[in-house]
């Protein structure tokens, strides 16, 4: 049984004249134990589809179960197995770290020692400071606090809310390491974030815009779907190049990515006729290199020709 | 059980960690106490006087004496001329002016009888009613002198006369500080009961950290006791001292049983609490709580009879009265406090004030929502 379904959610907000759609039938399923990414640009609607799923909003139509639970029927039930990190730290910041973990706890009716193993790894890591009150700590302990206050009552689904936004790049990266070892034990993940890079690091992602789902995949599945031929160009001039890259008439989309400009060939054209063509434009010293396309090319790809 | 307990001591950790708190708790009662009842003052004194003396007679000076030393009354200016002592009015300078025409002894001792002219500067409406009066009544005085001692007053008076004397009850020496302290009492343990558990709950919301609570299994009843508990034992401790304070600072010792005011305080906290919550239900931070705040306590102390009499207000004003709470624990105070009544005086406030109780927390319960 999938630990959570979703069956054409959906959820306005604001009345009559301003009537904002932030879910327009949101339907996926994530198996058991699995590591969910939910990939999506700020206002995509993942922040309201948490909360649905995590019981702290009503959808206005569909239905969604979460641990084989009904979200709205079964609410009660549902809050004693999912564990939320919100995307904004909401612990007590005048509280030290341990009397935020004690009271997360207690209140979920367990105590610290009883899952001090599932938390072990990360909670070792800010036990140190464990007197040191919540609000005095850095991104990434507060991060891990919240981290550990979520897992505390041993949830069987855990949801987070852009837990990387705003962390450094090496707290991010070792945040992804705990995802997996969390994962190791059995816990199902959905987590929502805005960097795409971040995508591959799931096992299974949905990309969302505007309230709905383009796609669900694996990452290596996503990236088989991107048939067209991709090249990087790089010269001196970026802007310039960038311009003239989009009026080649054998380009489908060209965007900055990194050092380079990716460019999305229409099918029959290759990387030497784009050499060529800028040959013509006067880039001597132009590098073209035809390239595997990643997962960001893959979305930034699906988003387009969803706007079209 | 167990949850609560816990609840209750995050709570109590987080008021006694957060210094403006404690200070709120120990200062606020402290200064208001020691500080308003004695601006907070209905006696009228330093009435700047000008007096227009046209006469220069031993019975003018003798009528001057008397109404400065009175001590409510202070002689500003003494001159010959009443536009000098209307320009004096002009300029703030005097209160009021009393004008002694020329043949003032000479017609009281002759004729009997004499006059006097009174302008009073009304636009401090109390101030000059008050002034008035009193000049009026230290005047009446000095004519009673005068008479005794010039006209051999018949054993029976000609003139029918009523004369009248007073004797405050329950506040024998009308100390007005007796009945403003326990009002100010009122209107702190208010504040605290209603507004800083308003605050409280609103912050959370404010943070987040309410969400994060929102998902875990705490039972609604569980959370809202949580918050009202350690306010209602915060408001009786502010009573407390107060009570403390106005024992140590102006002596006074409630005539009737302490219990009454605590059990009444205790019915009260519950009612007030519950406006904090209800408060905290419809607003989303802290400042909307806190504006909100501010316009109730002026209505609650400008309605509850506080400084003025409830009985000279409007009827429409007197409606307002009987649905502000604080009405009904300034009059159980003034009674407890110098009228010495029991619980079975008050029972009818007590019994209004459980009525409160149960409607705002009632509506308070309903509207406090876990999810959206």
């Amino acid at each position: 049984m999938p630990a959570v379904i979703a069956n054409n959610l959906t959820k306005q907000y604001g009345k009559k004249k301003d009537i904002v759609q932030a879910l327009k039938g949101i339907s996926f399923e994530v198996e058991q134990g699995e590591l969910f990414g939910i990939i999506g640009p700020d206002g995509a609607g993942k922040t309201s589809l948490f909360r649905i799923l995590t019981t702290l909003l009503l959808p206005d139509g569909g239905s969604a179960s979460v641990d084989g639970l009904d979200v709205v029927k079964d609410f009660k039930a549902i809050r004693h197995r999912v564990g939320y990190m919100p995307g904004r730290f909401s612990l007590y910041q005048d509280l030290t770290i341990e009397e935020n973990l004690e009271f997360f706890a207690t209140i979920f009716n367990t105590t610290i020692k009883e899952n001090y193993d599932l938390i072990k790894d990360i909670y070792q890591q800010i036990e140190p400071f464990k007197d040191r009150r919540a609000g005095k700590l850095s991104g990434g302990m507060k991060q891990k606090l919240a981290l550990s206050c979520a897992l505390i009552h041993k949830p069987s689904v855990l949801f987070l809310d852009e837990p990387t936004t705003g962390v450094d790049a090496v707290s991010r990266k070792e945040f992804w390491e705990m995802l997996r070892s969390l994962k190791k034990q059995g816990i199902t993940i959905l987590v929502s974030t805005p960097y795409m890079d971040e995508a591959s690091l799931c096992d299974r992602v949905a990309l969302m815009q505007n309230g709905e789902i383009l796609s669900v995949d694996s990452p290596e599945g996503v990236i088989a779907s991107f048939k067209q031929p991709l090249v990087a160009v790089k010269n001196d001039n970026m802007l310039q190049l960038l311009n003239d890259l989009q009026q080649f008439e054998g380009a489908q989309d060209a965007y900055p990515f990194g050092e380079y400009h990716h460019v999305v060939l229409k099918n029959g054209y290759t990387g030497p006729a784009v050499a060529d063509y800028l040959r013509q434009h006067h880039y001597e010293h132009a590098a073209v290199q035809t390239i595997k396309a990643d997962i960001e090319d893959c979305f930034i790809a699906l988003m387009k020709s969803e706007k079209h | 059980m167990r949850t609560l307990r816990f609840l209750l001591q995050k709570e109590f950790r987080q008021i006694f960690r957060d210094p403006s708190i404690i200070r709120i708790i120990f200062m606020m009662p402290s200064i208001q106490l020691l500080i308003l009842p004695w601006a907070a003052d209905y006696e009228v004194k330093n009435i700047q006087l000008s007096v227009v003396d046209h006469d220069h007679s031993q019975y003018s000076r003798q009528l001057v004496n008397k109404v400065t030393a009175s001590g409510y009354f202070r002689l500003q200016d003494y001159s010959g001329s009443f536009t000098n002592a209307l320009q004096q009015v002009e300029h703030d300078e005097a209160d009021l002016v009393l004008e002694i025409p020329a043949d003032f002894e000479k017609k009281l001792i002759k004729e009997n009888e004499s006059t006097l002219f009174m302008a009073i500067n009304a636009i401090n409406g109390v101030k000059a009613n008050l002034g008035g009066a009193y000049l009026r009544s230290i005047v009446q005085d000095f004519n009673r002198e005068v008479r005794l001692k010039w006209v051999q007053l018949p054993r029976f008076n000609p003139e029918l006369q009523v004369a009248v004397t007073a004797s405050n009850w329950f506040n024998p020496s009308m100390n007005y500080k007796y009945f403003m302290v326990p009002g100010i009492l009122v209107v702190l343990v208010t504040m605290v009961g209603s507004f800083l558990a308003s605050l409280n709950i609103v912050r959370e919301k404010e943070i987040g950290t309410i969400e994060q609570i929102n998902v875990t299994p705490v039972k609604k009843y569980h959370f809202i006791l949580g918050k009202l508990i350690p306010f209602w034992i915060l408001g009786l401790l502010i009573l407390t001292i107060g009570l403390t304070i106005s024992w140590v600072a102006y002596g006074i010792m409630p005539a009737g049983s302490l219990l009454v005011i605590y059990s009444f305080a205790a019915v009260y906290l519950l009612a007030v609490l519950g406006l904090g919550l209800l408060l905290s239900t419809y607003t989303s931070n802290q400042q909307q709580a806190m504006l909100l705040s501010f316009f109730l306590m002026m209505v609650f102390i400008l309605l509850s009879g506080l400084y003025t009499s409830i009985d000279s207000m409007p009827n429409w004003a007197k409606i307002i009265t009987r649905f502000n709470p604080v009405t009904y624990f300034i009059d159980v105070m003034r009674m407890v406090v110098l009228k010495g009544s029991g619980l079975k005086d008050i029972s009818s406030h007590i019994f209004t004030m459980l009525g409160f109780a149960v409607v705002l927390n009632t509506w308070a319960v309903i509207h406090y929502k876990k999810r959206s």
